[in-house]
């Protein structure tokens, strides 16, 4: 009986995901119109957008013909200064992060150390790499030196926050293993914590290399050298041919790096 | 040997206290199975002696040094006298058998020289003896990750003698392990001790096992010692005392007559069972 009343045709909807109908249809029509007004506030100056489009269109010429000869020297060291750049900070940001990554995580460190070095993660992370560039240039004048400290203080929240998740997410009972041999918080960390996050740490260090090397590409633009510097200036004489060469450049080198770094995480399991 | 005066756990944040007034003594040699419910503080007790769980109240006597109430650096010395094999085995996983049972040593060798692997000849010595021991001959250089679990539990058993301890507390050995594993580990820890003299303590959730290995029974209820006393004692009305009446005697019920074990009739005489016979304190010394 209760079989025959369940298989006449009765119809199925899936439930909506607002519940309450006035509110929905509120959403429905306010969102809208929301972004209708919104729009209308924003005063574009179709004037000046007429203007720029040759320049613009010159300029995507120019990509068709990159120049990669008349600036040859300049670009060479642009592109060397920027690997440098990316190897030294990440090595030092690495560095860095070991003792802030170890702070942060809750089951090896007390509570004030592990307050400070979330303090540190949460400093370093929420800067822009740009801000962060400004500062070191005003800091220690203009040139690939402020561009590493840049990449390195950038690295440290990056690295040490992925880090620390990855230690408290360890499994706890090697950890107790070795404290119950007597072993030093030292020993507990080389013998129990390394080996069970190194990989997983040795692959975030590759990924921050591929952004450390991006960002070397950005904050040159604001005085912090490597091949942002050399494609500030590029635009700056009005050589768009060069700056298309540049670009394609660091295009190559991404794509490079992002291949190598996967590959590279790929083979650390 | 070992004794514990009074010994109370309080988890933080806990109404209730997770081991109250526990009284123990293991003497040279005593092989003790510490049996209860689950959530009787079974592993809280076991790890509250080399203090990975700080206990609230009580002492805990080694010989006689008091472990309760010693700084860092002693307690780390003093941990060094206690082995403890744990029941998913605790091994590093990316790290050699070999090095698993080195790291039973780092108690006693300093940073740098456990970081380089530079192990005194003696460690090495005594690590090669105990695989072959254990029965794992050959397997010095396996990862920890390559072996299946009795195999584990092996190197999990020598790490801890690895110590050259007083004394082996030993946290449900078998309850990761098939049945015939788990009565060989517990043969191969029985045999161990008793090359040695050892004192154990080993927390079990198997009563047979217990009775066939361990000649001493401590029953553990809500965090109260409730028996004390030689295994070939424990019949029914004992394990009532520390299982709670109902689970023990559907259980024996079950294995002896088959019987559905939720029939009207046994559960109002297991209740009935169940508020006749919990007396305050253990029966024997
Ligand atoms: N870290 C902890 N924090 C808070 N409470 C805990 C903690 N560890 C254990 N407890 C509580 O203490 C009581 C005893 O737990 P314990 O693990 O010692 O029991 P057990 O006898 O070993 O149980 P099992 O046989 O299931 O392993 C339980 O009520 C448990 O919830
Ligand atoms: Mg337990």
């Amino acid at each position: 009986m209760n079989r025959a009343t369940a298989a006449a045709g009765m119809t199925w909807r899936r439930p909506p995901v607002i519940a309450n109908p006035w509110l929905r249809r509120g959403l429905f029509i306010g969102v809208p119109l929301y972004l209708f007004v919104a729009l209308g506030t924003l005063e574009i100056n179709w004037a000046r957008v007429m203007a720029g489009m040759p320049r613009a269109l010159e300029f995507l010429a120019a990509l068709a013909s990159p120049d990669f000869v008349s600036r040859a020297d300049q670009i060479i060291d642009g592109v060397l200064e920027s690997l440098t750049m990316t190897l030294v900070s990440t090595f030092l940001g690495f560095l860095l992060s070991v003792p802030v990554a170890l702070g942060a995580a809750r089951n090896l460190a007390p509570v004030p150390v592990y307050l400070t070095c979330r303090a540190i993660i949460a400093i370093s992370r929420s800067f822009q790499e740009i801000i962060i560039a400004i500062l070191f240039v005003a800091m220690l004048g203009f040139g690939p030196l402020a561009g590493v400290a840049t990449l390195a203080f950038a690295s440290i929240g990056f690295i040490a926050k992925l880090a620390a998740e990855e230690i408290e997410a360890m499994n706890p009972r090697p950890l107790e293993a070795i404290r119950a041999t007597g072993g030093s918080w030292l020993q507990r960390v080389q013998w129990a914590v390394q080996p069970q996050v190194l990989p997983r740490v040795a692959g975030i260090t590759l990924y921050r290399l591929d952004i450390n090397f991006r960002e070397s590409a950005i904050i040159g633009i604001v005085g912090a050298g490597g091949i942002g510097a050399t494609l500030n200036t590029a635009f700056d004489r009005y050589e768009f041919e060069t700056a298309a060469a540049i670009l394609l450049v660091i295009i190559v080198i991404v794509l490079a790096a992002e291949y190598t770094s996967g590959w590279l995480r790929g083979r650390l399991r | 040997m070992l004794r514990l005066e009074g010994l109370g756990k309080r988890y933080p944040g806990s109404q209730t206290a997770a081991l109250s007034d526990v009284d123990l003594e293991v003497g040279a040699g005593d092989i003790v199975a510490l049996i209860g419910p689950s959530g009787a503080g079974k592993s809280t007790l076991i790890r509250c002696i080399n203090r990975l769980v700080e206990p609230t109240e009580g002492r805990v006597m080694l010989g006689n040094q008091e472990l309760t109430g010693l700084g860092a650096r002693q307690l780390r010395q003093a941990r060094r006298r206690i082995g403890m094999v744990f029941q998913e085995f605790a091994l590093v996983d990316r790290l050699s058998v070999m090095e698993n049972l080195l790291s039973g040593r780092l108690g006693y060798v300093g940073f740098w020289r456990s970081a380089l692997r530079r192990f005194p000849q003696s460690d090495i010595d005594m690590a090669f003896q105990l695989l072959e021991r254990v029965g794992l001959a050959g397997f010095a250089d396996r990862r920890a990750d390559a072996l299946s679990g009795g195999q584990r539990q092996r190197v999990g058993i020598a790490r801890a003698l690895m110590q050259a301890p007083d004394l082996l507390l030993v946290d449900e050995p078998t309850a990761s392990l098939d049945p015939r594993t788990a009565r060989q580990i517990m043969r191969l820890i029985d045999e161990l001790c008793r090359e040695r003299g050892l004192p154990a303590i080993i927390n079990l959730h198997d009563v047979p096992l217990a009775r066939q290995f361990c000649p001493r029974v401590v029953g553990l209820t809500a965090g109260r010692v409730v028996y004390d006393g030689p295994s070939s004692a424990l019949d029914a009305e004992v394990l009532t005392r520390i299982y709670g009446g109902e689970d023990w005697e559907k259980m024996a019920e079950a294995a002896r007559e088959d019987e559905p074990p939720d029939e009207p009739g046994e559960a109002t005489r297991s209740t009935a069972d169940q508020a006749g016979t919990v007396p305050p304190k253990a029966g024997l010394p």
